[in-house]
């Protein structure tokens, strides 16, 4: 019984975790730049979504709605300006510019709101839990979950059924021929990283009300979106579910057994995974 | 009327020079032929006006706009669009997704569309859910050329259409050219099979290491002529 309640609660742990990690997935599948700076930009949208609850008064679900546009118009600047200045052969220019966008991001929510830690508050729904006879589950991890499972379908939906998907995996595919089909890259590019700042901003939301936040935790979540992102297989979003539901669910089981193996074990899990499938579960064909 | 020209055209990769002032012309309605040995330059002639490689402003004319200076996507999106050397078709693309892409983002009209480009190509129809890179060489050929025609191009650029196809299919793929120019598009072809380039061409431009040794209508070249600008010597 109890394994059962670890493991369902490690599959809903897990469903975080791809959160953390579709936003990462998409922008390296589409052009392959690591963006060091992904698990900032998640606490920022954590802080842009608290703004907004304070500025507004409203309940988190509806300050993310209204956060949105906005981290959509952040990515899509960033993109254009910064990130696409650095594109190119070499893959340690945008290395290292991420990783200074890191330090800038910190530094500066350190200054707005000083290393305090802040949560987002949903109300009752909070606590609320669902009792499915074997199990009780909380309503929050449940929605967690759901919310990755609607965020890698539309992924899905948009990559493969419509035009700026087709624009997106012809760019990845190859961007010189998409330019002479008259895709231009930079534009595609911008695309790409505001959508992936909507499912930020999403994973930003059960972030915060999941847990504390402050400035200086980017880094730790970026280092599970990285590693659902790789076991899963670089560039596959299915790939990055399941990949995040291995780590959540090595994470509770590992904590059930001694509560201090909870992190550690999840990054066990990691290694196994690399050591026996290099490329990932669900390696792309043609990378 | 002269709908493309270019003049003195010069490209570079790193010190090393590819052309050294080409100066080509294509009359609204013609197909001019640029034939050439391996390493002569036609692939990066065809780059320098499709903006792969940049170039002054006034080294490309289109339709009386300097072009020279422009990005690949502005070149397509004017209308001269590039079937490029090896079909270089979209790997996680259908065949159907392939071709739509050449009308990603702009409203096209005129006469090709799937229905149009699919009967020129029957084959393609019938395959268009399959991944593009599963298709023999001609049939990838003809998604190539169709990707192009999607776009309604008003010049198209096409590079070495018949490389490594069997002669039945380098026939098949050849006898879509007539209504390829019917429609009102306007053809460089690049070749090294001089009997084809030949047969199409209402002109030819042969080139021989970044400089053109020969042009003139097929009727007026002789067989000693071409060998000598192809080769540099005489037979
Ligand atoms: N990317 C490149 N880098 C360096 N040199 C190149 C490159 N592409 C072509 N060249 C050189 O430029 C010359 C012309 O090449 P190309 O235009 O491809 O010839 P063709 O298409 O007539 O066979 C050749 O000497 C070739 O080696
Ligand atoms: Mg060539």
């Amino acid at each position: 019984m109890m394994w059962i309640d670890t493991l369902v609660q490690g599959v809903l742990l897990g469903g975080l975790y791809a959160l953390f990690a579709a936003g990462l997935s998409l922008v390296f599948g589409i052009m392959r730049l690591v963006n060091l700076a992904h698990g900032d930009l998640i606490v920022l949208g954590a802080y842009v979504i608290l703004i907004i609850v304070s500025a507004l008064g409203l309940n988190p679900f509806l300050a993310a709605l209204v956060a949105l546009p906005i981290m959509f118009t952040i990515g899509w600047v960033l993109q254009r300006v910064v990130l696409n200045r650095v594109l190119g052969e070499d893959i340690l220019p945008p290395l290292l510019v991420t990783f200074g966008l890191s330090v800038v991001i910190q530094n500066a929510l350190m200054q707005g709101y000083s290393a305090d830690s802040q949560r987002l508050r949903p109300g009752p729904i909070e606590s609320a839990s669902l009792d499915l006879g074997v199990v009780t589950v909380g309503v929050m991890p449940l929605l967690t979950f759901a919310s990755a499972v609607v965020v890698i379908v539309a992924l899905n939906q948009l990559f493969y059924r419509t035009a700026l998907g087709r624009a997106f995996r012809a760019t990845s595919d190859d961007p010189v021929t998409a330019q002479l089909m008259g895709i231009k890259p930079a534009s595609v590019f911008a695309m790409a990283t505001g959508i992936a700042m909507i499912v930020v901003t999403i994973a930003a939301m059960y972030l915060g009300m999941r847990a504390n936040f402050d400035p200086t935790i980017g880094p730790a979540r970026l280092i599970y979106a990285f590693e659902a992102v790789i076991i899963g297989g670089l560039g596959s979003l299915w790939g990055t579910l399941v990949g995040g539901v291995i780590i959540g669910v090595a994470q509770t089981v590992g904590a059930a057994i001694n509560l201090e193996w909870q992190i550690l074990a999840g990054h066990v899990a990691f290694l196994v995974v690399l050591a026996f499938r290099p490329r990932g579960l669900f390696p792309r064909a043609n990378d | 009327m002269t709908l493309l020209h270019t003049r003195g055209l010069t490209a570079h990769y790193g010190d090393f020079q590819a052309l050294f002032g080409v100066d080509l012309d294509l009359q609204e309605g013609e197909c001019i032929a640029i034939i050439g040995a391996n390493g002569a330059g036609k692939t990066t002639t065809l780059r320098s006006i499709s903006g792969v490689l940049r170039n002054r402003p006034e080294a490309v004319v289109f339709d009386g706009e300097k072009i020279g200076h422009l990005p690949a996507a502005d070149i397509m999106g004017r209308g001269l669009v590039m079937v490029p050397e090896g079909r270089r078709l979209f790997p996680s693309l259908s065949v159907e997704e392939n071709l739509s892409i050449g009308t990603y983002g702009r409203k096209v009209s005129g006469y090709w569309n799937f229905d149009t480009v699919t009967a020129l190509f029957p084959i393609l129809r019938e395959r268009r859910k399959s991944p593009a890179t599963a298709l023999s060489g001609g049939q990838q050929q003809m998604v190539a050329i169709g990707r192009a025609l999607m776009s309604n191009p008003r010049v198209l650029l096409c590079d070495e259409i018949s490389l490594g196809l069997a002669p039945v299919v380098i026939r098949d793929i050849y006898a879509a050219m007539p209504q390829i120019r019917e429609s009102g598009a306007s053809v460089v072809i690049v070749e090294q099979d001089i009997s084809q380039a030949l047969k199409v061409a209402d002109r030819v431009y042969c080139l021989m290491e970044g400089r053109v040794t020969l042009t003139g209508r097929p009727t007026e070249l002789n067989r000693d002529a071409i060998h000598a600008a192809y080769f540099g010597v005489s037979a």
